[in-house]
């Protein structure tokens, strides 16, 4: 994971919690969050701050290894944190007990990055997989239900074929149409565009938005994909640094003027987040002596 | 030395903690209110994976192993004109202890590294994450109908191998050897006892089963989810459960006939 410090000096931090504005219509509201591995060991979020608004696309961005990840299993109550609360439609997660958690959960839904569908059964009985395990519907109904969800990702005639028969961007579709086979209020995306080629980078992108826009499905869109991602997100938070770093809509980041988000907007390879990994200077490693002291890598 | 009295503090306080998990593991998939509607088919799948699959394997060993019981057998016993014992000596050997731990080894090879395998690839893959996501327990939709399935599995397996075991024996002392059929078959209905023989071989089985299920299942669940992790994983299933079998005979053995 990189280390910014050492070459922040620059960047002018923020110190408040970065929040947009409460409101009563935000269906995510995480305070305070701490939260850390190995008992404690590996710090991911300190004092993180976030407001996900209802019925909007939010992406979360930020470097590889920041803990983007971490944070929509916080959100999905696979992980607890050490500190803050994570409010989902006013239920607090860390403190649900099991069963209101999976109460909760039927709530909301996640698209993983390697779409983990189940390798055991064919696309149309991975759809139907959550209607079967959660409603008692008829069979007629869960086919037509999972025959619509299919056809609004377009994969209809593939209803037979097995997970192992599909492409990547196939896969990472049909898993979306299993994600939105209970009707969720909010999904999360684990970088659903990575490793995806042009054609069905678009397509994902396009389904986000129109699920977003016809569903009235909170979208939260963990990725570092800016080009992608900013197209269709209404708020951006960009996490750095164990917290919320920026937030703001994609044109107020596109006019910030803070190294980290230009950084990582423009996709440099050495500014706050440092090319090299900490290391002693090059010149003391190879010569055995330092020629500049002032010239070592930060992390 | 404190760095090597910290490992070692460090590995008795992993074991400790993976000890824990495996039971809590093992509790959680157990404990909590039957739904047959929806295990009953997922078990039935398990059965056959498993079970039937391990068939194969089960009946090839037990031949092969009851036809060198046989063959050694009458080696020993006609030097003392002792060769009708055969039948009994085979049939003990395979009921009391062959029968439930080659069972028990094989399945370990067979079906508990597959288990494993397989579990630690759904948790490598994301698939039980995505359980969980769906609001759908791992624990009682992959571990419990697995385990149970091991647990009837192994004991009939056990079963076959034993009376397949004994047939090995038949043919090579009665239809080779020449050994007297009616000897073969009688004297060991007399000496074979159904508490005693029979149900203590099951109860053997039965703990064989509970044991290498159960590693089998918590090495697949709480594996380091990469290609490393799962191929240790793997490996490590079959040595402990193939170690524990071995040492539990040994208690059980005493208990029962010591």
């Amino acid at each position: 994971m990189p280390s910014f410090s050492g070459k922040l000096g620059g960047l002018k931090r923020k110190e408040e919690p970065v929040m947009t504005s409460a409101n009563a219509d935000d269906l995510v509201v995480i305070e305070n969050l701490d939260f850390a591995h190995n008992y404690g060991a590996k710090e991911v979020f300190n004092g993180l701050n976030m407001k996900i608004p209802r019925g909007k696309i939010t992406a979360v961005m930020g470097p590889s290894g920041i803990g983007k990840t971490t944070l929509l299993r916080l959100i999905g109550g696979q992980l607890k944190p050490q500190k803050g609360s994570i409010k989902f439609a006013g239920h607090n997660i860390p403190e649900l007990s099991r069963s209101d958690l999976y109460e909760q959960r039927k709530r909301m839904s996640m698209l993983f990055q390697s779409g983990a569908l189940f390798t055991d059964l064919s696309v149309f009985d991975n759809i139907a997989f959550p209607l079967r395990e959660h409603s008692d519907l008829s069979e007629e109904i869960i086919e037509t239900i999972v025959l619509l969800k299919l056809e609004a990702v377009g994969l209809r005639g593939a209803r037979h074929l097995m997970p192992a028969e599909l492409s990547g961007g196939m896969s990472r579709r049909a898993a979306l149409a299993r994600a939105i086979a209970l009707d969720p209020e909010l999904i999360m995306y684990d970088e659903p565009f990575a490793g995806q080629d042009p054609i069905s980078m678009g397509v994902i992108v396009k389904l986000i938005k129109s699920l977003n826009s016809s569903l009235g499905i909170t979208s939260v869109v963990v990725t570092h994909d800016v080009a992608e991602v900013l197209t269709i997100a209404d708020q951006v938070f960009i996490v750095a640094d164990q917290k919320v770093v920026a937030s703001g809509s994609p044109e107020e980041l596109k006019q910030s003027d803070d190294p980290l988000v230009q950084q990582f907007l423009e996709g440099e390879a050495d500014g706050p987040v440092a090319f090299h990994y900490k290391a002693p200077s090059l010149a003391k490693e190879v010569l055995g002596k330092d020629i500049n002291e002032g010239e070592g890598h930060a992390g | 030395m404190l760095d090597k009295v910290a490992a070692l503090g460090k590995t008795v306080l992993d074991n400790i903690a993976g000890a824990g998990k495996a039971m809590v593991m093992l509790v959680r998939a157990l404990i909590g209110k039957p739904q047959l509607r929806k295990s009953w088919p997922l078990l039935m799948q398990q059965m056959y994976s498993v079970g039937v699959l391990s068939l194969i394997i089960i009946i090839i060993s037990g031949l092969f192993i009851g036809m060198v019981l046989g063959l050694q057998g009458y080696k020993i016993l006609v030097d003392f004109g002792a060769e009708q014992s055969l039948g009994p000596m085979v049939a003990l050997s395979l009921l009391r202890e062959l029968g439930p731990v080659v069972t028990a080894l094989l399945f370990a090879g067979r079906a508990g590294s597959a288990l494993t395998a397989e579990i630690g690839l759904m948790k490598a893959t994301e698939q039980l994450s995505s359980l969980e996501m769906m609001a759908v327990d791992p624990l009682r939709r992959v571990i419990s109908p697995r385990f149970w399935a091991g647990f009837y599995s192994m004991p009939l397996l056990a079963l076959i191998f034993s009376a397949v075991g004994i047939y090995g024996g038949y043919l090579v002392g009665v239809r080779w050897l020449g050994v007297d059929e009616g000897a073969f078959w009688s004297v060991m209905q007399s000496n074979v006892e159904w508490g005693q023989d029979i149900l203590n071989g099951i109860i053997k089985s039965l703990v064989f089963a509970f044991v290498v299920t159960w590693i089998a299942l918590h090495k697949g669940y709480h594996c380091v989810p990469t290609s490393v992790g799962i191929s240790r994983a793997t490996t490590s299933t079959v040595v402990t459960a193939s170690l524990a079998v071995l040492g539990l005979d040994f208690v059980l053995t005493a208990l029962m006939f010591g």
